[in-house]
């Protein structure tokens, strides 16, 4: 039982991470309809200026950096290559953003060479114990600082003058338009928001138990894809909900060591629930349902 | 009216001649390189086959597809289990029918075909942008399998791929020997012929199709759904269909990747792969034939002829030297190349060549007619319907 509850919360915490990067896909798709595949090397590039600033200045301030330095060049890529190519096909887009993202882990690589970099937060391999569970503090704090994130954005996504500007975006771009919402700023800040959440999920990703940052961590955000398929792409609230699916998924089979043909499935069980789920829901569990009659 | 039919002949003749010229000058070529080059030049070729697969899907269907890597992997290893030994030696304990290679070869694309069928429950009723992100997961739990299931795959190290032969002629031995102009013919030389053969059959099976009626219905699927189910196109078959065409293509890809390689491990088929066969499809131009053929033989020998070249060319770094090595800079040009068609030019090289072609045409005399817009030469605007003609209902379709 006591396994359980260890397997519940670091489902939880790997969810919730999941959910955060998740939820940067679903904002990037509902505000210019991209699939954002440069998600994973703008992770990886957080990480690395995130470590690069904590050489100069404390934990928090290194983060702040990095999640700026992150936000930022979302934007850059937003402004400068979305802007210019929108309206144009989703396919055509996506493969633009795959584009952008081998630019970036190229020149990521050949600055990471073979090094493993260490993020230098402050929780370090420190564990917690309460009720006879230990977890490790960054995993509890993974959680707690998803949680806060990610009841500022929906409030903020539902009350904030962004967010109803945001939702209107999404449901019909043109009224927005006519009704005096810039959508060109509505949409630089959508990737500047996914950009940052990347940022900040990179430390979560990469902090004990975990060996540290590579360019692998991009693989790792591929995963949250899966999260944010399986919610609906269009749906902020199935982000989250895929998120912790996902990562509950993965900590359970892991945790069992559940294995298939001698090897973990615990590798592989994103894919495995996203396929399932499209099977019965082709547009994911909260995703708007595109019909058309003939 | 007839002098633009005459024009359209001239033109059509002329393209078949240059394409036939280049297929001789193809087949004279084993006579002049070494090895090294030979072997970019297979590997080329397995790419112009796997592309050609993925512009049919994801340029003229529209269907944005990440799991090429997936089907060439299935062909890889369909042939060596068809055409392995049914002894295995002790270093890996995969097992094998030994089937005639020819045999194997045509089991193995039927069985990627078989396997892309299975998917057609996912892929024939996602939409769009869903489908490209669900066949990703085929990579990963591909490489699961890969590693995993020993007796079919060898496993993490691999298994070996049986060499081709056909009634008796080798093509990876000197049995019977053969030289030619006092060449000898190797391993090489014989896989190119081989290969050759392959990617013509594979290049004019995929114009032929894209001219049919498959093709037509294809094309409408990919412009708009509704209109195309208008017309009496059956979607979800369409879409079944055209995926398991492309993963027969990529099957023979895999198949001639595993023949040139002559073995198969599971490094080799992961998502870098898919990405770089999008690079191919989107470089050479979306949905069309000749321009995959282009952007595979670019994608596919940069590296190589770069780092064959390194010394001479003072741009590119030594290996593992920190700096642009011959990988990274082709690894940053796919990547630029992607991103600068996308933006300037989303039909790619093909559009790029119609352009300068067209060009040259409005120079020559008498070709003024000639480049008046036909139904061949020009490629449908490729603008999928927005939110226009779908309706966002909660009610299930009639």
């Amino acid at each position: 039982m006591t396994q359980f509850f260890e397997l519940v919360l670091n489902g939880l915490s790997l969810g919730s991470i999941y959910a955060l990067i998740a939820l940067g896909f679903v904002i990037v798709f509902k505000a210019t309809e991209v699939v954002n595949f440069a998600q994973g090397s703008l992770l990886v590039l957080g990480g690395y200026i995130t470590t690069q600033a904590h050489d100069h200045m404390p934990f928090v301030l290194a983060l702040l950096v990095g999640v700026s330095a992150t936000a930022f060049t979302a934007l850059v890529i937003e402004r400068v290559f979305i802007h210019n190519a929108r309206g144009g096909d989703v396919n055509a887009l996506a493969i633009l953003t795959i584009g952008i993202d081998i630019l970036l882990i190229t020149e990521l690589t050949r600055r990471f060479g073979s090094n493993v970099l260490t993020i230098g937060d402050p929780w370090g391999n420190k564990l917690v114990h309460f009720a006879g569970v230990s977890l490790p503090q960054s995993r509890l704090a993974a959680i707690m600082v998803a949680f806060v994130l990610l009841a500022a954005f929906f409030l903020a996504f539902k009350f904030s003058n962004w967010g109803v500007a945001m939702r209107a975006g999404a449901e019909d771009g043109e009224a927005a338009a006519l009704m005096g919402i810039r959508r060109g700023r509505v949409t630089a800040t959508a990737w500047m928001v996914a950009g940052a959440l990347a940022a900040v999920a990179v430390v979560f990703l990469t902090a004990f138990p975990s060996p540290g940052l590579d360019t692998g961590a991009r693989e790792i955000a591929l995963r949250a894809f899966p999260a944010a398929i399986l919610g609906g792409l269009d749906s902020t609230a199935g982000a989250v909900v895929g998120g912790l699916a996902i990562g509950l998924a993965e900590s359970m089979t892991a945790g069992y060591s559940v294995t298939f043909l001698g090897g973990s499935l615990a590798d592989v069980i994103p894919y495995l629930v996203m396929l399932v789920i499209l099977l019965v829901r082709p547009s994911g569990i909260f995703g708007t349902r595109e019909l058309s009659r003939v | 009216m007839s002098d633009g039919r005459t024009a359209l002949l001239r033109r059509l003749r002329i393209g078949t001649l240059v394409r036939i010229l280049l297929v001789v000058v193809l087949a004279a070529l084993p006579l002049y390189l070494d090895n090294s080059l030979l072997q970019t030049g297979l590997f080329s070729m397995a790419a112009v086959v796997g592309a050609i697969g993925l512009t049919i899907l994801t340029g003229a269907a529209g269907q944005l597809s990440l799991a090429h890597a997936f089907f060439l992997a299935v062909g890889a290893y369909s042939y060596s289990y068809f055409a392995g030994l049914p002894d295995p030696s002790k270093a890996s304990k995969a097992h094998g029918l030994g089937l005639p290679p020819v045999l194997a070869m045509v089991l193995a694309v039927a069985m990627a075909g078989v396997v892309g069928l299975l998917f057609s429950p996912i892929a024939g009723r996602l939409r769009g942008i869903y489908l490209g992100v669900a066949s990703l997961s085929l990579v990963f739990i591909g490489s699961f399998v890969y590693e995993n299931a020993r007796g079919l795959t060898g496993g993490f190290n691999g298994r070996a791929a049986t060499d081709f032969s056909l009634f008796g002629f080798q093509f990876a031995a000197d049995h019977p020997p053969l030289s030619i102009l006092n060449v000898p013919y190797g391993r090489f030389e014989r896989l190119w012929y081989l290969f050759l053969f392959l990617a013509v059959l594979a290049y004019v099976f995929g114009t032929n199709v894209l001219r049919g009626r498959m093709g037509r219905a294809m094309q409408t699927m990919r412009d708009s759904e509704v209109a195309a189910a208008t017309m009496g196109v059956d979607i979800r078959r369409t879409k079944a269909g055209v995926f398991a065409l492309s993963s027969m293509y990529a099957g023979l890809a895999g198949v001639m990747v595993a023949l040139a390689f002559t073995r198969v491990t599971p490094d080799y088929f992961i998502l870098p792969l898919s990405i770089s066969y999008l690079a191919m499809v989107v470089i050479g131009g979306l949905g069309s034939v000749g321009g995959a053929t282009l952007g595979a033989v670019f994608v596919t020998a940069l590296p190589t002829l770069l780092s064959r070249y390194s010394d001479s060319l003072p741009f590119v770094a030594a290996p593992a030297s920190g700096g642009y090595d011959a990988g990274k800079i082709s690894a940053a040009l796919f990547g630029l190349a992607i991103v600068l068609f996308v933006l300037f030019e989303p039909g790619g090289l093909s559009a790029l060549g119609k352009r300068l072609t067209g060009r040259v045409r409005r120079h020559t005399p008498g070709g003024v007619r000639g480049h008046k817009p036909d139904d061949r030469a020009v490629e449908p605007q490729r603008t999928l319907p927005r939110s226009g003609n779908t309706t966002r209902t909660q009610e299930d379709p009639v």
